[in-house]
C-alpha cells in the first residue's frame, strides 16, 4: 500500500505543535510519546499501521476548533478517529499527521420524542444511541454490525449502514444536522431538526465524505417508534439462482420486508459450526424479516411463504419465538467472528443490482479456483451489498497480496455489471486505489472540487478516497 | 429554445455557450429566469426498470406521468410522492422527473419514507464546463466517493444541467386508511400529530387545516394490516377527540389535495417553511396568514399572505427555512459560512455563471 512520502519539515515542527496544542487542552488530551501513539496506529484494517505524530483527545467543539487551527497554520494533515473500526483504513495515520479522536465527545445534548430527534455529540457509541431512547420506545435505525463499538461520528464519515437498510435506509436517511469544524477551525452548522435543506444539501455531501470535508463533532440524529415486534424466517435452497430469484419475488411482490439476509454453504457450515443456530445445511440460505404487531407479522410471512413455497425450498422455517428470532440472528451476526475463528479474512462490500446475483456469485467462485483461496459469501440480498469473506493466511508470505489482488478481481465484478466497490465500509485506503474503475477523471474532479472548497490546503484525512496519483497536485 | 435529444448534444450547449442559460425541465415549478432558453425535455425515456431490484433510471426531461404510470403498472411507486406544482402556481405543462429532482421535491410521505433525496442513488449532470459527470449509480448501498447525488437534488439546477436520475422505488400499499380529527386547534393539532408519528403503527402522511379545523393522519400497507393499525392509531387519539375513519378513495383524493397544497388557492404570495414540527404553531400564529396548510406533522407549513407581505419580519429567526414559492422570488438568506461554502461550490461548478439564473423568479 503506498501511502505519501513523508515531510520531514512537518516532523521537525512535532515539538512546536506539542506546546501549541498544550495551551488549548489538558495536557491528558496530548498523547505524543511513541509507545503510547501507538494505540492509534491502525484502524480494523489491521493489515496497515503507521503510528502518527500526536493524537488528540479534545472535549468539545471549541476544543476541535483550537486543535485544527493550530495544524493549520503549522499545515500539519489531520486524521479524524471515530472509534477506530473502519475495515477500509479510513483512520489510518501517516507519520507527519494528528490523529484527531472524537472518544471524549460523548454528551446526549438533546431528546424530543415529539419531534422524534436525538442531539449528541459525535463520540457516542452507534448502539448506546438506542440504548439512550429505547425504553421510552424508540430506537436509531442504522445498526452496522460493529454499532457496539463504532462512534456516530465514524457512521457519519462513512455513511454506514447495517442489516435493516432495505426498510430504514443508511445513516445520511437519518442524519438532520451535524455541527462541522472545518480544517481551518471555522465551526458550521448545517441543518438542523427541520427536515430539509434551505440551499445546497451539504449535509448530504458531508456525510460519507470520509472525514475530508471537516470534523463532525455534533449531529442530530432521526429516532423512530419501536415496531411492536420482528420475526424472520428461514428460507434454504439447493441453488444460489433460485435463492436470488426468490429474493426478487418477494420485492416483487409488494412486501418490504426489514431485512433480506443471504449466506451460502460455505458460510452456512462455519457458522453452524459455531452458533449452533440450527441452519440447514443447504446451498443457500435466506433470512427474511418482518415487522408489526403479531397479525401482521402473521399475514407478510404467510405471503412470503407462498412466494418461496413457489421455488421448491428445501427449509422453510417460522421462528416460533423470541430465542429462536434470537438464534437464527446471532449466527447471522457471528458469520464474521466465525469465519475469523478458522482463518484470516478480508471482507468486501461491493453492492450489485440484485439481478445481477448469479452472475456475479458465479464470478466470484471462478475467481476463488483461479486465485486458490476460499471465499464465503453473506450479504444483505434486499440491496444487493456483497460481503465476500476471503480467506487467506496471514503467516504465509504473499498470501495476502494474492488475497488483495483477487479481492479487486471480485471488485470490478461489481462495477462491470453496475454495482460499486463499497456500499457501506468506505473507500478509505482499501479501494483508494480501485477508483478509477467505477470513474472518470470527471467524475472524480467534480468530488475532489468539494473538497477544495471545505478544505483547501488538503490537509484533511488527505492521502484517502482517491488515488494518490490523482490528488498528487493538491496535496502538494 | 435549445432542446438536446442527447447528453453528448447538451454538453456540447453548454461547452459553446457565452451567456447565461434559463433550464427548466418542463417549467411546471417554476418561472425561469433571463439567458438563452434551454430545456431538457428532449432527453426523455426510461433506460433501465428492474421492479425485483427496486430500481428506475430515466432521462431527465421524462415525463413525471410517464415513470409513476410505469411503475403503477408493476404495483409499484416514487417513495416520495411529488407534488404537482400546476394547480399551486396555474403553469401548464408536463412535470419531469428531472424538476422534481433540481428541487428536492417531497410530498405527504416525506415523513415515513423520506425525502426525494432520500429515493434518489443516482445523477448523470453536465456541469458549467461542459463536462458529463456521473454519481450514485443503480444500486441502493453506495459509499463509493462523495455523494454528489444529495448534493444535486435541491440544487435548482446551480451546479450543473441534469441529464438522467436513478431511483429507489418502494411497492405501492395494498390499501390506505385516514384517520381524522375534527376541531383542533394548531398546537393540539400538532401534539395529536406527534403522538401518531410516534407510535409504532407507521403513520405515513399527517396534515392539519386551520381552515377547517381538522387533522388528518394516514397509514398504508396489507388490508389485515391497515385495519389492526386503523384500530390501534384510533385508541393513540383518544385524548385529541374520537377519529372519523376515511375509505380509501377519499383517503387518496384528500392526500392529493394536501400535497398539491389546493389549500393555498386564490390570490397573493405563498410561502413554504421547512421547521421544527413543534415550533408550528408558534409561528403560524406569528404568521398571521390569510390561510395555512401543516404538512409533515407540522415540520412543512404553508401560508398564503397578501403580495409583497415581509413574512421573514414577521417570523424573526427561527430554526428553519423559508421560500417564497408564488410570488416574487424570495430564497432562505444563509448564515455567512453556510454561504461562503455555497459560493465556492458554485463557483467550481459553474465558473462561468451560466446556472446563476436557474435560481430563476418563483412563478
Amino acid at each position: 500500500m503506498e501511502m505519501p512520502k513523508i515531510d520531514p519539515f512537518t516532523l521537525a515542527k512535532k515539538e512546536t505543535l506539542v506546546e501549541r496544542l498544550s495551551r488549548v487542552l489538558p495536557q491528558d488530551a496530548i498523547i505524543h510519546d511513541l509507545e503510547e501513539t501507538r494505540a492509534y496506529e491502525c484502524d480494523a484494517l489491521t493489515a496497515y499501521r503507521c503510528p502518527p505524530l500526536a493524537a488528540v483527545l479534545p472535549r468539545s467543539t471549541e476544543q476541535v476548533s483550537a486543535v485544527l487551527r493550530i495544524c493549520h497554520e503549522l499545515e500539519i494533515p489531520v486524521v479524524p478517529r471515530g472509534a477506530g473500526t473502519s475495515l477500509a483504513g479510513g483512520a489510518l495515520p501517516t507519520a507527519d499527521s494528528v490523529i484527531l479522536g472524537v472518544a471524549r465527545l460523548t454528551d446526549v445534548l438533546e431528546v424530543d420524542y415529539d419531534d422524534r430527534i436525538i442531539r449528541l455529540q459525535t463520540g457516542r457509541t452507534n448502539l448506546s444511541v438506542t440504548g439512550h431512547v429505547e425504553a421510552d420506545g424508540f430506537f436509531y435505525a442504522p445498526d452496522p454490525s460493529s454499532q457496539l463499538a463504532c462512534a456516530i461520528a465514524g457512521n457519519i464519515a462513512m455513511n454506514s449502514g447495517g442489516a435493516h437498510c432495505l426498510k430504514y435506509g443508511v445513516t445520511t436517511n437519518n442524519l438532520l444536522g451535524v455541527t462541522l469544524v472545518q480544517m481551518d477551525g471555522t465551526v458550521v452548522e448545517i441543518g438542523g431538526a427541520h427536515m430539509d435543506a434551505g440551499g445546497l444539501d451539504l449535509l448530504g455531501v458531508v456525510c460519507g465524505s470520509e472525514g475530508q470535508l471537516g470534523l463532525v463533532t455534533e449531529a442530530t440524529l432521526r429516532i423512530l417508534p419501536k415496531p411492536e415486534g420482528a420475526r424472520p424466517v428461514l428460507i434454504g435452497f439447493d441453488s444460489l439462482e433460485v435463492a436470488g430469484a426468490c429474493v426478487a419475488d418477494i420485492i416483487k411482490a409488494g412486501v418490504l420486508p426489514v431485512a433480506i439476509e443471504f449466506m451460502d454453504r460455505i458460510i452456512i457450515r462455519i457458522v453452524e459450526d459455531y452458533a449452533k443456530a440450527g441452519y440447514p445445511d443447504c446451498e443457500a440460505l435466506l433470512i427474511v424479516e418482518v415487522e408489526g404487531s403479531e397479525d401482521e407479522i402473521e399475514e407478510q410471512l404467510s405471503l412470503i411463504e407462498k412466494i418461496a413455497q413457489r421455488h421448491d425450498p428445501v427449509e422453510l422455517r417460522r421462528s416460533q419465538g423470541e430465542d429462536e428470532s434470537a438464534k437464527i440472528w446471532l449466527g447471522r451476526k457471528s458469520a464474521f467472528g466465525a469465519t475469523g475463528r478458522i482463518s484470516d479474512y478480508m471482507c468486501l462490500d461491493g453492492t450489485i443490482p440484485v439481478s445481477e446475483l448469479p452472475r456475479v456469485l458465479a464470478g466470484i467462485t471462478t475467481l476463488s479456483e483461479k486465485y486458490g483461496l476460499s471465499v464465503g459469501n453473506v450479504f444483505h440480498a434486499g440491496d444487493g451489498n456483497m460481503h465476500p469473506l476471503i480467506m487467506y493466511d496471514a503467516n504465509k508470505p504473499g498470501d495476502l497480496e494474492i488475497c488483495e489482488e483477487m479481492g479487486a478481481e471480485i471488485l470490478k465484478l461489481c462495477v462491470e455489471v453496475g454495482g460499486c466497490l463499497t456500499g457501506e465500509h468506505g473507500v478509505g485506503v482499501e479501494k483508494r486505489d480501485l477508483m478509477g474503475h467505477q470513474f472518470t477523471p470527471a467524475d472524480m474532479e467534480a468530488q475532489m472540487r468539494v473538497k477544495d472548497v471545505f478544505d483547501p490546503k488538503w490537509l484533511l484525512n488527505p492521502a484517502k478516497v482517491f488515488p494518490l496519483d490523482v490528488t498528487a497536485d493538491r496535496r502538494a | 429554445m435549445l432542446r438536446p435529444e442527447t447528453e453528448e448534444h447538451l454538453a456540447e450547449i453548454v461547452r459553446g455557450a457565452n451567456g447565461p442559460l434559463s433550464v427548466r425541465g418542463g417549467a411546471t415549478r417554476h418561472r425561469p429566469g433571463p439567458g438563452e432558453a434551454l430545456t431538457t425535455a428532449g432527453l426523455t425515456g426510461i433506460t433501465l426498470y428492474e421492479p425485483g431490484a427496486l430500481t428506475l433510471v430515466a432521462r431527465a426531461g421524462t415525463p413525471m406521468a410517464e415513470v409513476e404510470a410505469a411503475l403503477a403498472a408493476e404495483g409499484q411507486r416514487l417513495p416520495f410522492e411529488p407534488m404537482d406544482h400546476r394547480p399551486l402556481l396555474g403553469t401548464t405543462g408536463e412535470p419531469t422527473i428531472g424538476g422534481a429532482v433540481a428541487l428536492n421535491v417531497s410530498g405527504p410521505r416525506r415523513v415515513q419514507a423520506g425525502a426525494c433525496r432520500d429515493s434518489l442513488i443516482g445523477v448523470r449532470f453536465v456541469d458549467g464546463e461542459g463536462t458529463l459527470v456521473k454519481n450514485g449509480g443503480r444500486v441502493m448501498k453506495n459509499v463509493t466517493g462523495y455523494d454528489l447525488v444529495k448534493l444535486m437534488a435541491g440544487a435548482r439546477g446551480t451546479l450543473g444541467i441534469l441529464s438522467e436520475v436513478s431511483f429507489k422505488v418502494l411497492p405501492a400499499a395494498a390499501t390506505e386508511a385516514t384517520l381524522r380529527l375534527s376541531g383542533l386547534d394548531v398546537a393540539e393539532a400538532v401534539k395529536a400529530m406527534a403522538a401518531g408519528l410516534s407510535s409504532p403503527f407507521e403513520v405515513t402522511a399527517a396534515a392539519h387545516d386551520p381552515a377547517t379545523g381538522e387533522t388528518s393522519l394516514r397509514i398504508e400497507g396489507l388490508a389485515g394490516s391497515v385495519a389492526y393499525r386503523a384500530g390501534e392509531l384510533t385508541r393513540v387519539l383518544a385524548p385529541f377527540g374520537t377519529a372519523e375513519m376515511l375509505e380509501p378513495e377519499t383517503s387518496t383524493a384528500l392526500w392529493t389535495d394536501i400535497r398539491d397544497a389546493r389549500a393555498m388557492a386564490g390570490d397573493g404570495d405563498v410561502w413554504r417553511l421547512s421547521v421544527r414540527p413543534s415550533h408550528a404553531p408558534d409561528l403560524v400564529a406569528r404568521a398571521g396568514a390569510e390561510a395555512a396548510l401543516l404538512d409533515w406533522g407540522g415540520g412543512l407549513i404553508w401560508l398564503r399572505l397578501p403580495e409583497g407581505t415581509d413574512l421573514r419580519a414577521r417570523l424573526g429567526g427561527f430554526g428553519g427555512h423559508a421560500t417564497r414559492v408564488r410570488g416574487a422570488a424570495d430564497v432562505p438568506p444563509e448564515a455567512p459560512v453556510l454561504a461562503a461554502l455555497t459560493r465556492g461550490l458554485r463557483e467550481r461548478f459553474d465558473p462561468r455563471g451560466l446556472f446563476s439564473p436557474a435560481l430563476g423568479e418563483n412563478a
